[in-house]
């Protein structure tokens, strides 16, 4: 089973993108949940949600504490936060940012796995939007292998009609540009 | 009427039969008695919107008189009526 | 078969509920519940199911618009949660004693105050004596089953009762998570057209909620209470047919690694899940544990209870609620009134947990167990803890 905590601020998608994370995967075949931190919906504060993916049928209802992946949204949340709390040893952190590698590690004091991609910078170019929810998803895709971009393809499709392209285009750039730094 | 037992009770204690507390006759709640006075009587009829029994009724000749089946005795008849045809007299 | 699918659980329900021709609903929205009430009135605008929704002023109003609309004849749905509960309180055990078979989903949140709106029992308590038959559920697979069983239960000619459906608000309601939905033609081969035993109507006027005095009262009271216990035997038929139907099959006390178990939990709704995990972790270090999920909790399966319990040595009972100034949590009360007059008893052990939306991750669970355990001289057993609350 893989964990991931999303950080992001409330209004720029995260709960969107766990949802259709997890509606993807489990029409993959495989089990999933997809969560908000409970409790009320304000933009602009900081919110987390969660995704968990896995083989078998998921029983574990609680919080996720020591997550496999954090992925970090808005990278302004940085220092407001500890977004590498309980972030396992050997767990990875992908950051939204057009940063440099060593800018992040020292802003965190982080020496794991660390992914970087200009999330942001791309849904610009590719949505003409600053909201990189979507975008993000591809990044994670190719950092943990969860499963196969196209994957995704049915329920972005569902989600967004006829913007449903430029997201995948998004995606698929954040997939293949992101950086990773071991 | 022997009282039903838990098992004998409707569904939901649902009354089925319409109009059945036409059956409970509440006319022997009452200690005094509406009489009218035709002589004073101009069949105007208030007697009859007021009574909150809906026991006043209109005879063929015009004038009203109560269902003692379920007048109550309230006196809201004799109060309203304004020529001061109906009085109120002490049951025996 | 019904199509697998990853979806949000409230809007599944409204969806499993869409499914069960339902000819009005009238739902006032509270979170968590919300998604529920907007779906279902997505359902109803778009056409895609031909029920009337209406809309009113709070639930006060919700729960009297389903009672009129159940008493003449319509197959009647609300749904709640907390503070929208409370204020139906008054109705409820009016629409029980009108034998009106209305659903209900709650999606269970903390009553205030202080002002909470996240998971807990609080809400549903303090309805447990308002005879409705009362249901709860562990994940998104029984909430869309028991939403549709519901209907089924309520409205069979030998039960003609209210039923809700308990799922935990957040920790259920707000999880996209993967299930079977039933397909049309399977819930309409399942779900008969609802015949109810009266209706209002001007063609044969009936009187309902009619006036009783003391020379009625106690009969009236014995018989609603007949009827209630009286619908276990359908609520298990329905279950036997729907685990024919859809071979997902249901009890009213279900059980994990109970069998040979020296010390069990017993858990209502979401959380269990969770505790069957820790089972798995005290199982893999030679502790004989095991789990008890309650999920009929009005007509109390007593018998059930009985039988799972009579051969371990201590039960923690899990309480999501509890009774202020009283013996100790709701659930814990009745186990042990259940298990009072047994000659052979479990320790019973109490803790009150997971108040409010307070996770309870599963190395909680396994400390539960440990505490228990250690407990040697029994003197924590027929008490109560709030479990974690910092002293």
């Amino acid at each position: 089973m893989i964990e991931v905590r999303w950080h992001g601020r409330g209004g720029q998608g995260a709960v969107t993108s766990v949802e259709l994370l997890a509606v993807s995967a489990i029409a993959a075949g495989k089990f999933a949940q997809g969560f908000p931190s409970f409790g009320p919906e304000r933009r602009g504060a900081p919110v987390a949600a969660f995704t968990r993916v896995a083989d078998k049928k998921i029983n574990v209802r609680s919080g996720i504490y020591e997550p496999d992946v954090v992925l970090v949204l808005d990278s302004s949340l940085i220092g407001l936060i500890n977004v590498t709390e309980g972030l396992k040893p050997d767990g990875k952190l992908i950051v939204n940012t057009p940063k440099s590698p060593e800018d992040i590690r020292k802003a965190l004091d982080y020496k794991g796995t660390l992914a970087l991609v200009d999330g942001t910078g791309i849904a610009r170019k590719e949505m003409g939007v600053p909201i990189a929810n979507t975008t993000m998803i591809g990044a994670l895709l190719k950092v943990t292998g969860i499963m196969e971009l196209d994957a995704m393809k049915e329920a972005i499709e569902h989600r967004f009609g006829r913007i449903a392209q430029k997201n995948l285009n998004a995606m698929k750039r954040a997939y293949d540009e992101i950086k990773i730094y071991n | 009427m022997a009282l039903k037992s838990w098992k004998e009770l409707p569904i939901g204690c649902v009354v089925s039969d319409p109009g059945s507390a036409s059956e409970y006759h509440t006319g022997s709640w009452r200690s005094q008695r509406p009489i009218w006075d035709n002589a004073k009587c101009i069949k105007c009829g208030i007697c009859y919107v007021y009574c909150p029994e809906g026991c006043v009724q209109q005879t063929e000749d015009g004038f009203f008189k109560a269902d003692l089946d379920y007048c109550k005795g309230c006196g809201i008849c004799s109060h309203e009526c304004w020529p001061r045809a109906i009085k109120m007299v002490e049951e025996e | 078969m019904g199509k697998r699918i990853g979806m949000e659980v409230a809007i599944a329900v409204a969806e499993a509920v869409g499914l069960c021709d339902i000819d009005m609903a009238a739902v006032y929205p509270i979170t968590p519940q919300s998604h529920i009430a907007e779906h279902l009135s997505d359902l109803v605008a778009n056409g895609e199911i031909d029920a009337e929704f209406v809309t009113v002023e709070s639930e006060h109003s919700a729960m009297s618009a389903v009672i009129g609309a159940s008493g003449a004849g319509a197959r009647s749905f609300t749904a709640t949660s907390s503070q929208g509960l409370m204020l139906m309180h008054e109705l409820l055990p009016i629409a029980s004693a009108m034998r009106l078979p209305i659903c209900m989903a709650i999606a269970n949140r903390a009553v205030s105050g202080p002002l909470n709106i996240l998971n807990d029992h609080t809400d549903i308590m303090p309805q447990r004596d308002s005879g409705w038959i009362s249901l709860f559920v562990e994940n998104g697979q029984e909430a869309i089953d028991l939403s549709i069983q519901a209907f089924k239960i309520a409205e069979h000619k030998d039960v003609m009762l209210p039923v809700c459906v308990n799922i935990d608000g957040f920790q259920l309601t707000h999880m996209v998570e993967p299930f079977e939905m039933p397909s049309k033609e399977e819930v309409e081969k399942f779900l008969p057209p609802f015949v109810p035993h009266a209706t209002l109507h001007p063609a044969k006027p009936v009187t309902m909620g009619a006036f009783a005095m003391s020379d009625y009262f106690t009969e009236i009271m014995k018989a609603k209470n007949e009827a209630l216990k009286s619908s276990k035997k359908v609520i298990l038929e329905v279950w036997d047919e729907w685990a024919r139907l859809f071979g997902r099959a249901y009890k009213p006390v279900e059980t994990y690694q109970a069998e040979d178990a020296d010390v069990l939990m017993l858990t209502m709704g979401s959380m269990g899940e969770t505790a069957q995990m820790a089972i798995d972790q005290l199982r893999a270090k030679g502790i004989k544990a095991g789990l008890v999920k309650l999920r009929l909790w009005r007509p109390f399966p007593l018998a059930e209870i009985k039988a799972v319990l009579k051969n371990v040595k201590k039960l923690i009972v899990t309480d999501r609620a509890i009774s202020f100034g009283g013996p100790g949590g709701p659930v814990f009360s009745e186990i042990k009134s259940a298990m009072y007059a047994e000659a052979r008893r479990p320790l019973i052990y109490n803790y009150i947990y997971g108040l409010g939306g307070r996770d309870v991750a599963v190395g909680e669970f396994v400390g539960m167990f440990d505490k228990v355990l250690a407990d040697t001289k029994n003197e924590a057993a027929d008490t109560y803890e709030f479990w974690g609350v910092r002293e």
